[in-house]
């Protein structure tokens, strides 16, 4: 694979462990500037982890993760901040600020970084808004006010605010209906249309992964694997993981419970024989 | 911690063999707990560390510290001033009993507000704002920080300890010698007027024995230990919400901590503040004069 000049993203040899727990082992991952990856994979397995090692929000225990060839954790606060200001970072809930209106929210990553004009602000803001489908009486209410899909596309237009590099999506669709998740599903598509933009979308909805990505990458979780195994089983494209062979892979495409429904009815009968 | 300290238990119950597996064991468990809490003070110490130098580095927006120093001076000047009130009432009928039977009752003018402007002001004052604005700030972060509202904040390259921990820093350090002064003269004039209108003391030898035993020293030893109080109450409060266990539970026992914590360490700085301060005293002013 190629490891120079294309690759915004580059994750060798990566390790994370909190205290003793590992949850990522020996992931290697390089995502090519402009493209679109999905990274699957059951809950725990470490998609979210992965995204927040990327952006330094968690250090590696082993390995790297760089951004453009560079390491976000080994760098002093200024220009950790100026790389920062290159992510666009959609949370699983959103995480919009409670206290502060739509707007707020939206204009916050402006008003930090050094943007004052209010009408240069608002300007901007409503532009984002608008590209996220949402309409200008929005922009007074407060997160709590707003449904679900409501709220995970005003941090879409907060994570657009700064015209990112590249946007990470933890989670984009979980807890929408299948309308609002296609809703969304097409808000990815549009925006790597608009805006030559990298994308990293940890999802664990194969919907969405078939629909947004170039190449799907598939986590799973360490404590069903042996020691020398990797962590990453699957890496291809959407026509790709539809073709696997490896029953872990074609489980998690299928939506089948296989072994840990057995699992549960072993469970069941003991407790019954108690 | 108390989830450490069960599994402890918990573990140790489990085990089997002599009084000597048994000794290594509590000596091993009494080592995970020093392990702990030296962590935790390490911890603790470079998260001060931290929001010192944010502190310097750059100040927060007017737009950031200005809702925060409502919100914790303003808002908790009612409390303040109520308990105050009440507790300068409180020493006046504790103490009558004893200083009629010695004759001197008019002194009770000087005990009642040495004691109110030493000690039970600033520690009133700290503990008022440790239980009504410390656990508010641990639960606020603590949601923040489960609500992934701080990674958020980080993730937009705004640094979270500048932008949470500075503010509510700056508004208790400065603030809490208001409220220290509010709960004083509150606690001064609701001690006066238990002693004057209700214990019938004369007015003015009750003001003339204040003005005797209380000096700008006093209320400057009660100001000046207010200053450590509030640091640590934000400093401890911020610290628990930002490294709140997931949850409700989590916000809930960060919420709890924060306040039992900042208690405890207002108590213990309170008594080696005032031995360091009794010791500028003396070297300063050998001789001090008496209440009676």
């Amino acid at each position: 694979m190629n490891t120079t000049v294309d690759n915004i993203v580059e994750v060798d040899s990566l390790h994370v462990s909190f205290e003793s727990h590992v949850v990522l082992r020996d992931i290697n991952l390089h995502v090519p500037r402009g493209q679109t990856v999905a990274i699957i994979g059951g809950s725990g397995c470490g998609k979210t982890v992965l995204l927040k090692t990327i952006i330094g929000l968690i250090s590696p225990s082993r390995g790297t993760a760089r951004f453009d060839g560079q390491s976000l954790t080994q760098l002093n606060e200024k220009d950790r901040v100026k790389q920062r200001m290159r992510f666009g970072f959609v949370f699983q809930n959103s995480a919009l600020f409670d206290s502060m209106t739509v707007a707020q929210n939206i204009a916050f990553p402006l008003r930090e970084h050094g943007r004052d004009d209010s009408r240069d602000i608002h300007r901007i803001v409503m532009a984002r808004l608008a590209e996220v489908g949402l309409s200008e009486s929005t922009l007074l209410k407060k997160p709590v006010e707003l449904s679900g899909g409501m709220r995970k596309r005003v941090g879409l237009a907060r994570a657009l605010v700064m015209n990112p590099d590249i946007l990470l999506y933890d989670e984009p669709t979980t807890g929408l209906d299948p309308i609002v998740s296609d809703v969304i599903n097409e808000l990815i598509i549009r925006t790597r249309g608009r805006y030559p933009v990298t994308s990293m979308v940890v999802t664990h909805d194969m919907k969405t992964a078939r629909k947004v990505a170039d190449r799907i990458v598939m986590l799973y979780p360490l404590s069903h694997l042996k020691q020398d195994e990797s962590q990453i089983v699957f890496e291809g494209t959407p026509e790709e993981i539809d073709q696997s062979e490896d029953p872990r892979v074609r489980q998690f495409v299928r939506g089948e419970a296989g072994e840990r429904l057995s699992a549960m009815n072993t469970d069941r009968e003991e407790f019954g024989s108690l | 911690m108390a989830s450490g300290t069960g599994s402890s238990t918990a573990g140790a119950a489990l085990r089997g063999g002599g009084p000597v597996q048994a000794i290594t064991d509590w000596i091993t468990d009494l080592g995970g707990v020093v392990v702990r809490w030296v962590e935790v003070i390490g911890d603790v110490t470079m998260f001060s560390l931290r929001t010192f130098s944010w502190m310097f580095t750059r100040l927060p927006r007017w737009s950031t510290l200005l809702p925060n120093f409502y919100q914790i001076g303003v808002l908790s000047l009612p409390v303040v001033a109520l308990t105050g009130t009440f507790i300068g009432m409180v020493l006046a009928v504790q103490s009558y009993a004893q200083f009629r039977a010695l004759g001197f009752e008019t002194r009770l003018g000087g005990v009642i507000n040495m004691s109110l402007i030493r000690e039970l002001g600033p520690v009133l004052a700290a503990t008022m704002l440790a239980g009504r604005v410390g656990s508010a700030m641990a639960a606020e972060l603590g949601t923040m920080r489960v609500t992934e509202q701080i990674d958020a904040l980080e993730s937009m390259g705004t640094n979270a300890i500048h932008y949470l921990a500075v503010p509510r820093f700056m508004a208790c350090l400065f603030l809490i010698p208001s409220l220290t002064i509010m709960a004083d003269f509150m606690g001064v004039v609701g001690g006066a007027y238990y002693s004057v209108y209700i214990l019938d003391i004369d007015w003015f030898h009750y003001w003339h024995n204040s003005e005797r035993f209380v000096t700008n020293w006093d209320l400057f030893y009660g100001v000046f230990k207010s200053l450590f109080f509030g640091a640590a109450i934000a400093l401890i409060s911020c610290h628990r919400g930002f490294n709140c266990d997931p949850g409700a539970e989590g916000v809930g026992r960060a919420a709890t901590a924060a306040f039992v914590y900042s208690f405890v360490l207002i108590l213990i700085l309170d008594l080696f503040l005032g031995i360091f301060l009794d010791q500028i005293y003396y070297a300063i002013w050998p001789v001090t004069p008496t209440l009676i």
